[in-house]
């Protein structure tokens, strides 16, 4: 500590003196070229909101097919078999990997993790760049894939061997490669950022702030970051194999060569079980900051929910064979997977426990990015409980593929991908432009997103009780699943869904004319503790120009009896 | 585009310097890819004593000079962190370029090996055993390439007497290499 303690001796030194005065970079390495975490963070933000209309664009083509099977959906055309397969495996790919991934991870942790941790940038500046562009470039090859002969890949975001191992039964040649490719250079683009994202957390908070002083959603993002780079190594293997099973014709995941096809999905969900929790732990790191901001009362039990979102990542790697209750894997190590998955749900019920217990006796302030806290614990919480339906194998045989699975990790996965990510947007919006977000707009699409979602998902809940299949192209084909009221229900999806879409412009016009024409925002508009509050919104280029602060005390001081003001800053000396 | 180092990188709250936590962190997302592919092989291997019939035919000899190779350049590259420590650049980059010979030795050593392997008509299709044996010592053989080079550039910047804290660095990253190959040895060379 005392190495860092004297570069505030002379202030104006370091970081400032060497940037501050320089001419203004050029556009290319301001906006494309920089190393500067705010802007890698923007970078990253801005993509995966516009993968996030691609993902929405084939949810949309795909839903109109199933609710008026063979009709030309606007804006494509017929949907054939392969495009309806192409669309979901889009779908869910993009959704996951390319939106909640890089918005929650790498948007949002490199743009607070220095800020919030109190120092000028990341400590790998370029391996940071580095990483974005290696993102970018799995984007443009993703993207490149729709286009290649044969279509984009539809073996389904798993893509379980042998259907995505062969070009005769995928029938996508090179969109099953691309894909592999484009994700395989997304992980390599999160190793080197979760790397650096741990780095700078262990090395280079401001002096003073100890362990428990850091702010949850920066621990959720480290948790969340050592948490992808301890299960996607297999995978990465995974893929290697897969690849030469797709291209040198080798039998890793082929049983006629001597291989095996669910070794395949050991290895996918050994990181798919606890990638839900690397997207997950941000999303309730987002939810804890505001929660307390916007109740003007501490955290309820900051070491529970740090220990309990340390006990949700161990566990998250001892559930991923619940996955594969039916995929012909030991009888006896259903029961043992039935009993992990159940046991997680006890820390994260705790956290949400945590959560409503600060509400408790706080004065609470219902303003946008609040109503999106409290709407993702709530929905969340639906997604949790169906959860437990499916990690107890009796159940899950008969539920297994069904939409009843579909509707259950929707409700966890729209929470987090888009309720946290719009809460986390609407939070921090003045400290990155500046400005306010207009709260009545912001109102009006946090309703026309949260009623019609519930409206897509409840009916699919319904549709999979009653064995509604996943994966089915045209239902007019299976007279089982088209008993009275079923197709009512799907209607009625698709119409919500289309509703939840046409909603999703008015946070685009909101956000982009905010961002140039919204009223000004000072430096703390919420009165919040935290340290990206206390400089300048925008930050400048090395965030601190009074130097970088010392912190004395943790992140949640709301309300302290001995002060007038119901604030207590973290860097703040009395 | 030159850049000035950031303030962060210069702190350090572990007392670890943020190279090594970083090599550190590297070193342990990368137990996991080889332990996903070396724990796949593992459970075949078990579920398929008769692929031993195809284990017979790696050559021993060969993956015993590899190892010696290998564990001798992982001498010179402490070699080279005892030199850097001193503050001996010269020196240190001399130890770093013995063991870049060492890199390419085994290179060397396993390019004959493939090479004879192939024209014995023993590839990557032929069985899945031999697809794991491609497969695993690829993926290792591409981190003996990356390391040689890393450790060139590092080598040439350590004779300028520049940033030799990276001497340990790419130390603790070859001392990985080496040892993944100690994993690899027995299983595919050994267990017949």
């Amino acid at each position: 500590m005392s190495s860092t303690t004297a570069e505030h001796g002379h202030e104006g030194h370091g970081h400032d003196a060497g940037h501050g005065h320089h001419a203004e970079p050029n556009f290319f390495h301001k906006y494309l070229w920089s190393t500067d975490h705010k802007m890698i963070g923007m970078q990253y933000m801005f993509t995966g909101l516009l993968m996030a209309i691609i993902g929405g664009f084939a949810v949309y083509v795909f839903r109109m097919q199933l609710a008026f099977p063979g009709m030309s959906v606007p804006g494509w055309g017929r949907v054939t078999a392969t495009d309806y397969n192409a669309l979901v495996t889009t779908h869910g790919s993009v959704m996951i990997f390319w939106v909640a991934m890089p918005v929650l991870i790498a948007a949002l942790g490199n743009y607070l993790i220095p800020l919030m941790i109190g120092c000028d940038d990341m400590v790998f500046p370029r391996l940071n760049r580095l990483s974005y562009q290696i993102f970018l470039i799995s984007v443009l090859v993703l993207i490149a894939s729709f286009y290649a002969q044969g279509g984009g890949f539809g073996g389904a975001w798993t893509a379980y061997p042998p259907l995505s191992a062969k070009a005769e039964y995928n029938l996508t040649t090179h969109g099953a490669t691309l894909w592999l490719l484009a994700v395989a250079l997304e992980f390599a683009a999160f190793l080197l950022g979760g790397i650096n994202f741990v780095t700078t957390v262990m090395n280079s908070r401001a002096p003073g702030m100890k362990m428990f002083d850091v702010p949850i959603v920066v621990w959720m993002i480290i948790i969340a970051s050592i948490l992808f780079m301890a299960s996607v190594g297999p995978l990465i293997a995974g893929a290697v194999m897969l690849m030469f099973d797709q291209t040198l014709g080798t039998g890793f995941f082929d049983p006629n060569k001597g291989g095996d096809p669910v070794l395949w999905q050991h290895l996918f969900w050994f990181f798919g079980h606890p990638e839900v929790y690397v997207v997950l732990l941000p999303a309730m790191g987002i939810t804890a900051e505001e929660i307390t901001t916007f109740s003007r009362k501490k955290l309820f039990a900051y070491k529970t929910v740090l220990y309990t979102a340390v006990g949700t990542g161990a566990l998250s790697f001892f559930v991923w064979a619940h996955h594969q209750f039916i995929a012909g894997i030991d009888p006896r190590m259903a029961n043992i997977f039935s009993v992990t998955t159940l046991l997680i749900s006890i820390p994260v019920a705790e956290m949400c426990f945590v959560y409503i217990a600060t509400l408790f006796g706080g004065s609470i302030r219902l303003q946008t990015p609040m109503l999106w806290a409290l709407a993702f614990i709530a929905e969340f919480l639906i997604g949790g409980v169906t959860g437990i339906f499916l990690g107890a194998s009796g159940a899950d045989i008969y539920f297994h593929d069904t939409y009843f699975v579909l509707a259950h990790f929707h409700y966890t996965f729209f929470p987090i991908a888009f309720i946290a990510t719009f809460s986390a947007l609407t939070y921090w919006f003045p400290k990155m432009f500046g400005r306010y977000m207009n709260e009545t707009w912001g109102k009006v699409h946090f309703w026309g997103t949260i009623i019609p979602f519930n409206f897509i998902f409840i009916p699919l809940f319904l549709l999979g009780a009653r064995g509604d299949h996943r994966r089915i192209y045209d239902y007019t084909h299976f007279p089982d699943l088209m008993k009275p009221g079923m197709q009512d229900l799907r209607v009625l999806a698709t119409l919500s869904l289309v509703t939840l879409l046409a909603f999703q412009l008015v946070f685009v016009v909101n956000f982009f004319f905010s961002m140039f024409k919204g009223a000004k925002a000072e430096n703390n508009p919420w009165k919040a503790n935290t340290l990206e509050w206390q400089a300048p919104s925008p930050p400048p280029h090395g965030n601190f120009p009074d130097g970088l602060p010392n912190v004395y005390r943790g992140p949640y001081e709301f309300s302290h009896p001995d002060r007038q003001e119901d604030y207590w800053p973290q860097n703040a000396q009395s | 585009m030159s850049m000035q180092r950031p303030i962060a990188t210069t702190r350090s709250a572990t007392g670890i310097s943020t190279g090594k936590l970083a090599v550190w962190w590297l070193i342990a997302s990368e137990i996991v890819i080889f332990g996903g592919v070396l724990g796949s092989y593992i459970m075949h291997r078990i579920g398929h004593p008769e692929w031993a019939s195809h284990a017979e035919h790696t050559n021993t000899w060969l993956g015993a000079l590899n190892t010696i190779v290998l564990l001798t350049s992982s001498l010179f590259a402490v070699l080279a962190h005892n030199a850097a420590e001193m503050g001996d650049g010269k020196k240190a980059a001399k130890f770093l370029w013995y063991t870049v010979g060492g890199a390419l030795m085994f290179l060397v050593v396993k390019s004959f090996e493939w090479t004879h392997e192939i024209q014995t008509g023993l590839t990557i299709t032929s069985h899945t055993f031999w697809s794991f044996y491609y497969v695993a010592a690829g993926i290792h053989g591409l981190h003996v390439i990356v390391g040689a080079l890393i450790m060139g550039i590092i080598a040439m910047d350590a004779a300028k007497g520049k940033d030799l804290q990276r001497v340990e660095a790419v130390g603790l990253y070859w001392h990985f290499v080496d040892i993944v190959w100690i994993f690899l040895f027995p299983l595919l060379y050994i267990g017949k």
